[in-house]
C-alpha cells in the first residue's frame, strides 16, 4: 500500500519558496533577511517533524510517495518519497539548518556583502539537499545532487576567505567531474531498463530490480561487466563527495575557506550526501560489485580513519583540524557500510547523523571563535575557558561526542560500526580501533589549545560568551548528542523495519550469512 | 538464583546525576555564573545526593544479606539502550553481592570524601564545577559496577575516565596540569581498545554482552570448547583495557601525572574506585579467565612486575602525593596478583582494604598539604606531628594499614595476597618473592613517608610555620572514620587460622562472595595448611615491622636523608626520574605518532594527493592550451578542416582506410 501526499514536495520546495520571498524583498528591509530564514529554517523543520509523526516505522518500504509525470518519453519523472534510510538524513537537514543560521548570525553591524543573495543561497542549497535525500528517481537524485553544487560554489566563492577562489573552483570541478561518470551510467541505466520493460524509466523501484550482469570468475572480466562498471561510476561521484582518501584533498580546502555557515551544512549534510548516495544507490543497486570491492573501500575507510586523524594531528588551523577530523570520522561510515554486516551498516546510517551534529557543532565553535578574535589559528588561544565558560562547555560537549564518549552520540554510531565490522573483518575493525585512540589525541590537543593553559592574549576583554542565539543553537545539538545517546531508540527506531529490510536483501543477494 | 526486581540501582545511580545537574545547570543559573555557586552549597548538595545514593546502597545491601536464594540480586531493566541487527543491550543495572560491596565502597567513601571536600575546595573558584565533576564520577563508576552488561560496563569505564580528565585537569590554567588531565585520557584510550577488542570478540564467540549470560554460557561445556582457541585472546584484550584503568605496565604511566588534580580527587579516583576497575572486571568475568591459564598468568606477572617496580618508585620520591601515587600503583599490581592466581576473592578483599587506607592516607596527605600552605614537598616538612594531631594520628593508622602491622585491615589482605601465590595451583614461588619483597618495600616507604613528614628535624619555612593549622572537623571526621575501617575492616576477612582462635570466626567477605566470585579450593589440606599459612603470616608480619620502623627511624635523622641520597647517588637518581621510562614513551610513541602525522599533513597531503589532484587541472588546462592551436578564428581554416573532414568520412565510409 503506498501513500500518496504532497508532504515530501513541500519540504523540498518550501525553501526555494522563500527564496523568491528573498529576491522580492524590499531594500529597506534587507536587515530582517537573516529573520526570514530562521523562519524559513523552522517551518522547514516544522514540516519536517509533522513528516516524521506521519512516518510509520513498521513499514519498510517507501512512504509518502508524490508523483508527477515530467518527460515521460524520456523517462523522466518527478518521484519523491521516504523510507526508514533517507528519514534521519532528512530530519538532520531539518534541525542542522536553523541551528546553524542560528549559531551564525551575524553580530551587530557587521554587514555582510549581498545579504539577499547570501540567504537565498542557503535556501536553495536547502532544497538541494532535501531533493538528494528524497528523490526516488535516478534523473531526479542527480537533478538535485547537481543542484546542491550552485549555491555552495557561491557560498565558499563569495563570502569565503582569501582563497575563496581557488577552493570553490576545485571544489566545484572535483565534484562535478565525479559525477558525470554518474551521470554516463544513468543514461545506460535507463536505456537497459526500457530495452527490458518497453518503458524509459528511472523510478528506483524500477531500476533496483534490474540484475545487471556481473562476472567475478577474474577481476579482468570483473571489470568489464556492466555491474561493476556501473557501481564503479557511482561510486567515484559517492566517494569523492564523502570524502574518501585519497579524493579528501577538496574539503579541507573547502572548509577553511567557506564561511561558517557554508561550514556546517557542508559537514553536516553535503558530505552525507556521498554516503547517502552509496547506501541508496550503489550498493543496493549493484551488490555484487560492491561486495566484490568491498575490501578495497573497507581498506580506504580505515586508511582514512587513520590519516585523517594523523594529519588532524599536525593542523594548526583549527578549522583545518576539524576538517580532517571529518576526514577520520566519514571512514568509519565507509567501513560500516561496506563491512556488509547488519549491525554495522545500521551504524552507519547513524554515524552520518551523529557525525552531522558534532562536526556541525565544532564547527560552530570555529566560528565563534572567528568572529570574536579573527583567528583560527591553534596558537592564537589559550585558556579562554575562563572567559568563555559557556563556549567552553559546548565546545567540551561536542569534543566529547568526536571522541565517542559512551552516553554520547558519537558512540551510538561508532559502537556498532567497530563491533559490527569486528564481525567479518577483526583485522581492519582493529586498525580502526585506533582510530578511538588517535581521535582523542586530536581532539583533546584542540580543546586545550584553545580553552585550557594560561591565558595567552591581552584582548580578551572584548571577548564576550555566547549570545542567547548560540546559546540555543549549542543547546540543541546538546540535546540531540544526549538524546541519541542514550536513547538512540527513540531517536532511530523508526529506521529499524527499513533498515532491516535492507541489509537482508542485500546480504541474501550477495549470499553471504556469515555472522548474521 | 533468586533475582528481584528493584528500582533501587537505578535510584542509586540517578542520584549523583540529579546532584551533577544541579551544580552543572541549576545552580549556576540561579547565581548567574559558573564560579558564583557558593561552596557550601555545591558542597552541600553534592555530598546529599552521594549520601543518599549511600543510604540506598545501605539498604539494598541489607535486602541482598536477607534474601534467600544462592545468588540474590536486584536487578532494574531502565530502558532499551542499543537494539537493532542482532545487537540487543538494555540499560538494565544489577546489585549482587559483588557490585553491592562495590556500590557500598564508591557511595560510602565517596560521601567521606565529597565531605572532606566541601572544606578542603572551600576558598577555590569554581567549586561548583568541581562538586559536579565529583557526581558525575559517581554516576559513572556506580555505572560501572552495577551496568548488566559489558558496554554499560564499558560506558561506566569510558566515563570515569572522562571525569578523571576533567577533575586531573581541575586547575586547568596551569599548562602541566592540563597535560596530566589529557595524558590520563589518551593512555586510557590506549587501554579502552583492548577492552573493545575483548569485547568485540567475546560477542563474536558468545553473541552476547550481557554478563549473567556471559557467565552462564561458560558453564556450559561444549559452549566452552568451541570458544578455547580465542579465549586467551579475549582475556588478554580486556586485560589491557584493565591496564590502562588499573594503571598497570606498561600503561600506568598517567597515574602519577594524575596526582596535580586536587587530593580528594586523588583519594575517590586515583586510590579508591576507579582505578580497581580493571580489578573488579576479571573479578566480574572470572569464570572466563579461569579458562586461560596463559592469561591468567599473564595478569599475575604484570600485577607482581608492576607492584615491585612502583614500590621501588615510590622510596625515592620526595613529594607526598607522588609516593602515594606510586603505592596506589603497586598495590593495584598486588590486586592483579592476586586475580592472576586465581585469588580473585582476596583480589576483592584487598580492593576493599586499600580503599579504606588509600583513601585516607591521600586525604591526610591532602589535610598535610592544606596545613603547609600548598607545600608536597617532604623535604620541606618533617614534625609536622605536633601541629597536625589528628591528621597525625589517623594517617599512622593508614601506614600500619598499608604496611601490613598485624591486625591492622592490610595486614589480612596482603597476608592472603601473599599466601595465595604459593598455595593456590596457579601461584608461582618467585612470585611468592616479589610479593614478600614488595610488602617490605611498601612498609618502607610508608615509614619514610611518616618519618619524613611528621617526625625528625622540622624544615619548613617560617611562613609555613606561622600559617600551620590542623585541619578542620569536617576534614578530620572522614579520617576518623576510614582510619575506623582501615583499622578493623580486615576483621571481614579473617582467615581460618586465626578465626579458629577468635571463636570461629569465619572469612565473611569469602563467604558473601561465593556465589558471585567462588574461593579457590586450596589443594594443601590439613595441619600443613596451618602451618604453612602460619608461617608466611608470622614472616610476613616481622618483615612488615623490621621495615616499617626502620623505614621511619632512618629518616628521622635529618642527616641521613641527605647522605643517604648522595651515596645512592645513580641509583637514586634513576628511582627518582621513575626510570626514565616517561622519557622512553616519549620516544617511542610520542614523537613518532607527532612526526608521523605531520609528515602526512605536511607531504603526503600537500605533495602527493593534492598534488595529483591540481596536477590533473594543469594538464587539462596545458591540453586545452595546445588545442587552442586549431581554434584560430579563421573561416578559411575551419573550411580546410571540414573539408579534410569529410574526405576522412568518405574514405571511411567507403572503406578505402581498411
Amino acid at each position: 500500500m503506498e501513500t500518496t501526499s504532497t508532504l515530501l514536495t513541500w519540504i523540498i520546495f518550501t525553501p526555494l519558496i522563500f527564496s523568491f520571498i528573498a529576491l522580492l524583498f524590499p531594500t529597506a528591509f534587507e536587515g530582517k533577511l537573516r529573520t526570514l530564514t530562521l523562519i524559513q529554517t523552522l517551518i522547514s523543520a516544522l514540516l519536517a517533524t509533522v513528516m516524521y509523526f506521519q512516518f510509520d516505522g513498521s513499514l519498510a518500504t517507501a512512504q509518502m510517495q508524490h508523483f508527477m509525470s515530467w518527460l515521460p518519453d524520456w523517462g523522466l519523472n518527478y518521484i519523491v518519497s521516504i523510507d526508514g534510510i533517507s528519514l534521519p538524513l532528512v530530519m538532520l537537514t531539518a534541525y542542522v539548518a536553523p541551528v546553524a543560521i542560528l549559531g551564525t548570525w551575524p553580530s551587530h553591524g557587521v554587514e555582510l556583502k549581498k545579504e539577499k543573495f547570501f540567504v537565498m543561497m542557503l535556501m536553495f542549497l536547502q532544497t538541494g539537499m532535501y531533493g538528494t535525500f528524497l528523490a526516488s528517481d535516478l534523473f531526479l537524485f542527480y537533478f538535485f545532487w547537481e543542484v546542491v553544487l550552485i549555491p555552495m560554489f557561491f557560498l565558499i566563492g563569495i563570502w569565503g576567505g582569501k582563497e575563496r577562489i581557488y577552493a570553490t573552483v576545485k571544489f566545484f570541478l572535483y565534484t562535478m567531474v565525479g559525477s558525470l561518470l554518474m551521470l554516463v551510467a544513468i543514461f545506460y541505466m535507463v536505456k537497459t531498463s526500457a530495452d527490458l520493460n518497453g518503458i524509459a524509466s528511472a523510478s528506483f523501484s524500477n531500476l533496483s530490480k534490474i540484475p545487471f550482469a556481473f562476472d567475478n570468475r577474474s577481476l579482468l572480466l570483473a571489470l568489464q561487466s556492466p555491474q561493476v562498471l556501473l557501481f564503479l561510476a557511482f561510486a567515484l561521484a559517492f566517494v569523492i563527495k564523502v570524502p574518501m582518501v585519497p579524493f579528501h584533498t577538496w574539503l579541507p580546502d573547502a572548509h577553511v575557506q567557506a564561511p561558517t555557515v557554508g561550514s556546517v551544512f557542508l559537514a553536516a549534510v553535503l558530505l552525507k550526501l556521498g554516503t547517502y548516495g552509496l547506501m541508496r544507490i550503489a550498493i543496493p543497486f549493484f551488490p555484487q560489485a560492491a561486495y566484490y570491492f568491498r575490501e578495497f573501500f573497507i581498506l580506504m575507510g580505515v586508511i582514512g580513519i587513520i590519516y585523517g586523524a594523523f594529519c588532524a594531528l599536525a593542523q594548526t588551523d583549527f578549522k583545518k583540524l576539524v576538517a580532517y577530523s571529518s576526514v577520520s570520522h566519514m571512514g568509519y561510515i565507509m567501513l560500516g557500510l561496506f563491512s556488509f554486516q547488519k549491525v554495522a551498516m545500521a551504524g552507519s546510517l547513524y554515524q552520518m547523523i551523529n557525525h552531522g551534529i558534532s562536526a556541525g557543532g565544532l564547527f560552530l565553535i570555529v566560528g565563534f571563535l572567528y568572529e570574536r578574535l579573527h583567528t583560527r589559528n591553534l596558537s592564537d588561544f589559550g585558556g579562554l575557558s575562563k572567559t568563555v565558560p559557556l563556549m567552553a562547555i559546548g565546545f567540551m560537549i561536542m569534543t566529547l561526542s568526536s571522541v565517542a564518549l559512551p552516553g554520547s552520540n558519537g558512540f551510538v554510531g561508532e559502537f556498532p560500526i567497530l563491533l559490527g565490522a569486528f564481525q567479518v573483518e577483526p583485522m581492519y575493525a582493529l586498525f580502526a580501533g585506533t582510530g578511538v585512540i588517535l581521535g582523542a589525541v586530536y581532539a583533546l590537543k584542540a580543546y586545550q589549545l584553545v580553552m585550557l593553559g594560561p591565558a595567552t592574549r591581552t584582548d580578551l576583554d572584548h571577548l564576550h560568551d555566547l549570545n542567547l542565539k548560540e546559546i540555543t543553537a549549542m543547546i540543541v545539538l546538546t540535546l540531540f548528542v544526549f538524546g541519541i545517546g542514550f536513547f538512540p531508540k527513540t531517536f532511530f527506531g523508526k529506521s529499524d523495519s527499513s533498515l532491516n529490510v535492507y541489509t537482508s536483501t542485500i546480504l541474501e543477494k550477495v549470499g553471504t550469512n556469515e555472522y548474521q | 538464583m533468586e533475582n528481584m526486581n528493584s528500582v533501587l540501582p537505578a535510584l542509586i545511580l540517578l542520584s549523583p546525576l540529579i546532584g551533577f545537574f544541579i551544580n552543572a545547570v541549576i545552580l549556576p543559573l540561579a547565581y548567574k555564573g559558573f564560579a558564583k555557586t557558593p561552596a557550601n552549597t555545591a558542597g552541600g548538595v553534592a555530598t546529599s545526593f552521594i549520601g543518599f545514593s549511600f543510604l540506598l546502597a545501605l539498604i539494598s545491601f541489607v535486602k541482598l544479606s536477607s534474601a534467600g536464594g544462592a545468588n540474590p540480586s536486584l536487578t532494574i531493566n531502565c530502558f532499551e539502550w542499543f537494539n537493532f541487527g542482532g545487537l540487543n543491550i538494555p540499560f538494565e543495572l544489577r546489585i549482587d553481592k559483588l557490585s553491592g560491596i562495590l556500590v557500598l565502597i564508591i557511595t560510602g567513601i565517596g560521601t567521606l570524601i565529597h565531605l572532606y571536600s566541601t572544606s578542603y575546595m572551600h576558598d577555590e573558584e569554581c567549586v561548583g564545577r568541581y562538586f559536579s565533576y565529583l557526581n558525575l564520577f559517581c554516576f559513572n563508576m556506580l555505572l560501572l559496577v552495577m551496568g548488566n552488561n559489558l558496554p554499560l560496563l564499558f560506558f561506566g569505564w569510558e566515563g570515569v575516565g572522562l571525569c578523571s580528565y576533567l577533575l586531573i585537569g581541575f586547575w586547568y590554567t596551569e599548562t602541566e596540569k592540563a597535560n596530566a588531565g589529557k595524558k590520563a585520557f589518551i593512555v586510557n584510550r590506549v587501554g579502552d581498545l583492548g577492552f573493545l577488542v575483548g569485547m568485540f570478540l567475546l560477542f563474536r564467540e558468545l553473541g552476547t554482552l550481557t554478563l549473567p549470560e556471559i557467565n552462564l554460557l561458560l558453564a556450559n561445556p561444549e559452549v566452552v570448547t568451541r570458544i578455547m582457541p580465542s579465549v586467551t585472546l579475549i582475556c588478554l584484550s580486556l586485560f589491557v583495557g584493565a591496564t590502562g584503568k588499573s594503571a598497570q605496565m606498561p600503561l600506568y604511566v598517567w597515574l602519577p601525572d594524575a596526582m596535580s588534580g586536587p587530593t580528594p580527587v586523588s583519594a575517590l579516583i586515583h586510590a579508591a574506585t576507579m582505578v580497581t576497575a580493571g580489578v573488579y572486571m576479571i573479578a566480574r568475568l572470572n569464570p572466563l579467565f579461569e579458562l586461560s591459564p596463559l592469561a591468567l598468568s599473564v595478569v599475575a606477572h604484570v600485577g607482581a612486575i608492576t607492584a615491585l617496580f612502583a614500590g621501588s618508585i615510590a622510596i625515592a620520591q620526595t613529594d607526598i602525593k607522588k609516593v602515594l601515587a606510586y603505592s596506589t600503583v603497586s598495590q593495584l599490581g598486588f590486586m592483579f596478583l592476586a586475580c592472576g592466581v586465581g585469588a580473585y576473592q582476596t583480589a576483592v578483599f584487598h580492593l576493599m582494604t586499600h580503599a579504606f587506607f588509600k583513601a585516607l592516607l591521600f586525604l591526610g596527605s591532602g589535610s598535610v598539604i592544606h596545613a603547609c600552605s600548598g607545600e608536597q614537598d617532604m623535604t620541606k616538612m618533617g614534625a609536622l606531628k605536633k601541629h597536625l594531631p589528628h591528621t597525625h594520628l589517623t594517617m599512622l593508622i593508614g601506614s600500619l594499614a598499608i604496611s601490613g602491622i598485624p591486625f591492622f585491615s592490610g595486614f589480612f589482605s596482603k597476608d592472603e595476597i601473599l599466601y595465595s601465590t604459593i598455595a593456590l595451583p596457579g601461584g608461582v614461588s618467585y612470585l611468592f618473592v616479589i610479593g614478600v619483597v614488595t610488602a617490605v618495600l611498601t612498609a618502607f616507604y610508608t615509614g619514610r613517608m611518616m618519618s619524613l613528614t611528621f617526625y625528625g628535624e622540622k624544615r619548613y619555612s617560617h611562613e609555613v610555620e606561622h600559617h600551620l593549622h590542623e585541619s578542620p572537623a569536617l576534614m578530620t571526621f572522614p579520617l576518623y572514620v576510614l582510619a575506623g575501617l582501615a583499622a578493623l575492616g580486615g576483621f571481614l576477612g579473617v582467615p581460618h587460622l586465626l578465626g579458629d582462635y577468635l571463636g570461629h570466626m569465619p572469612h565473611y567477605l569469602s563467604k558473601w562472595l561465593n556465589p558471585v566470585v567462588p574461593a579457590k579450593v586450596l589443594p594443601i589440606i590439613g595441619i600443613k595448611l596451618h602451618l604453612h599459612e602460619g608461617l608466611v603470616m608470622f614472616g610476613s608480619s616481622v618483615l612488615a615491622m623490621v621495615s616499617f620502623f626502620s623505614g621511619i627511624s632512618l629518616f628521622k635523622k635529618n642527616l641521613f636523608v641527605k647522605d643517604l641520597f648522595s651515596a645512592f647517588n645513580p641509583i637514586e637518581k634513576v628511582l627518582s626520574n621513575k626510570y626514565y621510562v616517561d622519557e622512553l614513551y616519549h620516544f617511542i610513541i610520542v614523537t613518532p605518532v607527532r612526526k608521523i602525522s605531520e609528515f602526512s599533513a605536511g607531504i603526503i597531503d600537500k605533495y602527493i594527493f593534492d598534488k595529483a589532484v591540481n596536477g590533473i587541472g594543469t594538464q587539462v588546462r596545458k591540453i586545452g592550451s595546445g588545442l587552442r592551436f586549431f581554434q584560430t578564428g579563421d573561416i578559411q581554416t575551419y573550411a580546410l578542416m571540414m573539408l579534410l573532414g569529410l574526405l576522412l568520412t568518405i574514405l571511411f565510409i567507403f572503406k578505402i582506410l581498411l
